[in-house]
This record gives structure tokens, sequence and C-alpha cells, in this order.
């Protein structure tokens, strides 16, 4: 795979990392007990601990602990015994401690890893440098009035997960699938309700472009994307601009970039000078967060089954090619709704391929198109199955079982009441067929003339007419092969 | 290690504090003389010895995730200068 950039003089090869921050999914915040919930009118789910009045103090919630344990065991990674929190200092208005509870040294999770899979049946590992605890901030709106800014403290405390992974990503394209896997995993695991939108999941990117084989070049960080399309773009217009300089003469900077969705473009955030001193120290409020190891294996097995573990048991049990299986697992409603469609029916197991197919491709498109998801959509998975086994079984033809499809997306009747009510069954009368055929060669002398004088490619125009004929009912392969026979003797 | 003038003047900026040269000076003195204090434990040998960041041999107490409806949006802005509307107002800091 050609993962370079082509430049003037030379390729280039993009080396990217990110640093994930995930709301831990909990109800209430990580030191204080007021609620998570979103969308609550502004400074309503503030304690006087999120808001550091003086002589407050924090005291963990243990649920958030164990929801970060759990996280690291889903990436792979090494769960520390001992972690410690600190203080990391700055100014700013929706930052009432004036410092923000971290973890610096000492991270609750170390090294991990996670593997994304390519189209082309090809895997790549990502490596995780450590997952810590931290206290999101509140939000501040800017657009509100030309001179003043408005502050909600509500999100002001609640817990998130920074998953911090090596540079190990090369393209924009990886980028993505790399945070769509955590993504997911973190949805099996029921620790973060991985809604981008409302901003439960976002990112940093650090990106910096080198000659293949080179030493990394100096990154820059363009901070709280929220989107796997803007983290895209973001890198692509970054990198782009990185190359520029570089073939023109200049030098990168490092610098931290904001994205702006409107136009697509990065810009620096803030000059060196201004480049913040965090000055990291152990919060003296808390004491070392130590987890024992029965703790530990005790969350190890409360896991669920996660995407892998899935992907393979699909790929062993139904033989299905990796990226089919990667697909089907990428999210948990997916495979929950493959799993109950495949067993439907006994007969199903064996037409896996074309279960996956029905799913992923004819099923998504209709709920896209409707702006439905699959945990509400309108034909349910034994409804699926009823249809799939109607086609496996030659009772219809995979064409009129798209007709179907849409029928029971709105109609929500089964495949069997549509069938039976519009007699859509597959015409596999030998007989029946044969004597469409007789009519359509009938009609058409001339045209058997040319296909005889070789011209093969009118046999597609004799198949459409018999099939206007039994309004798409014939059983194609029948209808095929009985055709060309019965051209041939003519001959 | 020795506080000069950059250091007390980023030291200032960073906790948001204006000094003027008089209080600059005296701090610098007052800071210096802290640190000549506190090196005196550069005498000890620590190599090997792991930083203890809590002398306590108690355990960190924990809560179970229980959250407790507050509505505390008229409390929490008593004390604010400037409100509306349930959000506090402050003045512009976008970049």
């Amino acid at each position: 795979m050609n993962n370079l950039i082509k430049g003037e003089k030379h390729d280039w090869e993009m080396v990217i990392g990110l640093e994930i921050h995930a709301q831990v999914k909990s109800n209430s915040k990580l030191f204080s007990s007021s609620s998570t919930k979103f969308g609550s009118s502004p400074n309503s789910q503030v304690s006087l601990v999120d808001a550091a009045m003086p002589g407050m103090l924090p005291v963990i919630n243990k649920y958030c602990v164990e929801q970060a344990v759990k996280t690291g065991v889903g990436l792979n990674a090494k769960i520390n015994n001992y972690s410690v929190f600190d203080r990391k200092n700055y100014f700013y208005a929706d930052l009432p401690q004036g410092y923000q509870i971290s973890q610096y040294k000492y991270p609750i999770v170390g090294e991990g890893k996670v593997t994304i899979d390519f189209k082309d049946g090809t895997s790549k590992d990502i490596r995780i440098v450590r997952l810590h605890l931290e206290q999101d901030a509140g939000k501040s709106l800017h657009d509100q009035n030309p001179s003043k800014t408005y502050v909600d403290l509500n999100r002001s405390g609640v817990a998130l997960m920074e998953i911090v992974s090596e540079p190990d990503i090369r393209t924009p394209d990886e980028a993505g699938m790399y945070i769509s896997k955590i993504r997911s995993i973190l949805m099996y695991l029921d620790t973060c309700d991985g809604n981008m939108q409302e901003g439960s999941l976002r990112a940093d990117v650090n990106i910096s472009v080198r000659k293949p084989g080179d030493e990394y070049g100096t990154r820059c960080e363009i901070k709280n994307l929220n989107s796997i399309k803007f983290i895209k773009q973001a890198i692509n217009y970054e990198a782009k601009r990185q190359i520029e300089i570089l073939e023109s003469g200049g030098s990168i900077e490092q610098n931290t970039m904001l994205f702006n969705t409107s136009t697509g473009k990065t810009r620096p955030m803030r000059n060196k000078e201004e480049a913040h001193d965090y000055r990291y120290f152990p919060d003296p409020d808390l004491l070392p967060l130590e987890i024992s190891k029965e703790e530990i294996g005790k969350i190890k097995s409360s896991i669920p089954e996660l995407p892998d573990e899935l992907k393979n048991k699909f790929i062993e049990t139904y033989k299905l090619s990796n990226y089919d299986a990667s697909v089907l697992t990428a999210e948990k409603q997916t495979s929950d709704y493959f799993n109950e469609t495949i067993n439907s029916d006994p007969e199903l197991k064996n037409h896996a391929k074309i279960v996956v197919n029905w799913i992923t491709s004819e099923l998504f498109s209709l709920l896209n198109k409707n702006n439905q998801d699959l945990n509400n959509s309108p034909v349910s998975p034994e409804n699926l199955g009823q249809l799939i086994k109607l086609i496996s079984t030659n009772e219809i033809s995979g064409k009129i079982a798209k007709d179907v499809l849409e029928d029971m997306f709105s109609s929500e009747k089964t495949a069997r009441q549509i069938v039976d009510e519009k007699g859509l069954q597959q015409v596999t009368d030998q007989g029946e067929i044969a004597k469409v055929i007789d009519e359509v060669i009938a009609e058409n002398p001339k045209m058997v003339e040319q296909y005889l004088a070789g011209k093969d490619k009118l046999l597609g125009f004799f198949v459409g007419q018999a099939m206007k004929l039994t309004k798409g009912k014939a059983n194609p392969k029948m209808l095929n092969d009985i055709l060309k026979q019965k051209l041939n003797k003519k001959n | 290690m020795k506080i000069d003038k950059n250091t007390i003047n980023k030291i200032a900026r960073l906790s948001r504090i204006k000094l003027d040269d008089k209080e600059s000076e005296d701090y610098i003195k007052d800071l210096n003389s802290i640190l000549d204090w506190v090196e005196q434990l550069n005498e000890v040998n620590t190599e090997n010895v792991e930083p203890l960041s809590n002398i306590s041999s108690s355990i960190l107490p924990k809560r179970e995730d229980v959250s407790k409806d507050t509505n505390s949006s008229e409390e929490i802005l008593e004390n604010a200068p400037d409100k509306l509307e349930g959000f506090f107002v402050v003045p512009k800091v976008v970049e």
C-alpha cells in the first residue's frame, strides 16, 4: 500500500498520534456527587467541589476507577496497581480550581495496543502509550455576546479517560479507523457512550511529516476534533501546510492549532512565548490510588465479549472474511442484529455471507436513506431472516427480494405476507418458463437471426424480455439455461 | 537554583499577579532564602529512593457512583459578579 504524499521534490510520509478524550459513562462526577447528565440547564449540576469553593475536598468515584480499569483491559493494556493524581495548573474562565486534576507520571493504565482492519484483509496494530483519568472543564460560550463569555460548569469535574497512542498512524484513513476502533471497544465495554456530537468522545491530533525513513519531523497539535470527518480533514490540511513550508525551505514551528470546521483550515492557537507551563505536582488532597490484583481480576472477569474476539468467532463459525467480520463487529448493535438474524432459522447458518450482505448493504442503505438506526429498524432480525430464507430456498429471486425488503421497511409486514399477497414467488416451472421463451423467440425473429450470426450480446435482450413477461419472477438461472438451449437448437 | 528577575516575572505572570520593581526585588530575596533553606536537603543521598508524595499510611477513600440532584444554579451563582440566565458572565476570553 502506498501511504505517501507526492511533494514537488520527493514523497512525504505523515506521522500521526492521537490523544482521545473519552467521557466515562457514570452517574456522578469523578470527585463529586453531581450528576453527569447532558443537556441540563446551565450550572444546575454543580456542587461546591465542582465550583472550587474554599475548603472543599475531592472524594474519588469508585465506579469511574473501575471503568478506567475495564477500558485498560479492553485495550490489551497493563493495569497499574499504583497511580497518582496530579494538578495540572492553568488559568481559564471555565476551570474554577485553576488546575485540572489529572494523572501525569503514574497513570492508571500503561502500554497497550489495538488492531485496525483494512478492506484488503490486512491489519495493523496501533500501540497505546497510556490511559489516565482526569477531570473535564466547564463549557464556555463565546458567540452569545460580542464582549462577554458565558460559562456553564455542568461539565466541570466529569470524569474523562485520556487515551494516548504512539505515533504509529500514517494516513488520515488510519486515524479514522483507529478512533472508530477505540469507540467500538468503549461501547462494547459500556465505559463511554461514544457520542461524538455531544462531545463524549473527542481527539487531539499530533502530526508531522518526514521523508520516508528519516527521523520524526517537528509536530503540531490540532486540538479538540469531535468528528471522524473533521479529523481526516484537519490532518489533510495540516500535512499539506507543513509540506509546503518545508519544500519552500522553511521549518515547522511546534504549535498548538485550532481547526476551523467551516473553512477546513488549521491556524495556530497561541504562540510559543505563551506556551503553557502546567507545573504538574501531586495533588495534596488525594492519596495515591491503589488497586489490588484481586480487584483487577474481578473487573477482568466481568468483561463482555469484545469486537476482536467476536470477529474471530464469526470468522471461525461462519467462514466470513476478516473484513466482513470486522464490519459486523464494529458496532455492538450490528453484531447483535447479525446474531439474532442468523439464529432465527437453523438453515441460515449455511448462508452467513448472504446474511452479512443483506444487513450491511441492503438494510444499512435503507436505514441511511430514512435517517434511521439499526436499534429502531422497522425490519426485525427475525423478519430479515425469513426474507433471506425465501431467497436461499429459491422461492423468490434476489432482485425481487430487494423490493420486498423496501416494502417490509415501510409496511412493517413480514416477508412471507408480502410475497404471498403480491404473488411474488419465483417461477421455477420448466414448462412455464419454456412457454414464455418460445413467445419471445417467436416475436423477435430478426434478433434471433442476428444472435445466431454471432451477436452474443443479444442474449441479455432475450433474458430481459422474458423477465418482463414473468414480471421478474422467473428463476434467472433456469431462464438463462433454457433460453440458450432453445436458441442453439435453432442453429 | 537561583531566582532572578526573569524567573520572578514568569511566576508572577503564571499567577496573574502584577508586581512593581520594588515588590519584585523583595520576592527575589524572600524566595531565594526559602530555596536556600530547602536546598539543605540536597545533602541527603536519595539515589534509588522513589519520590514520596504522601506520608499518610491510610488508603484513598472512595465513594459509590450515586448522583445527587442539587439544582445548584442559584446557590452557585450567588457570588458571581455578573450572571445571565444561569450562566456566569466573564470578559471575552476567546482568542
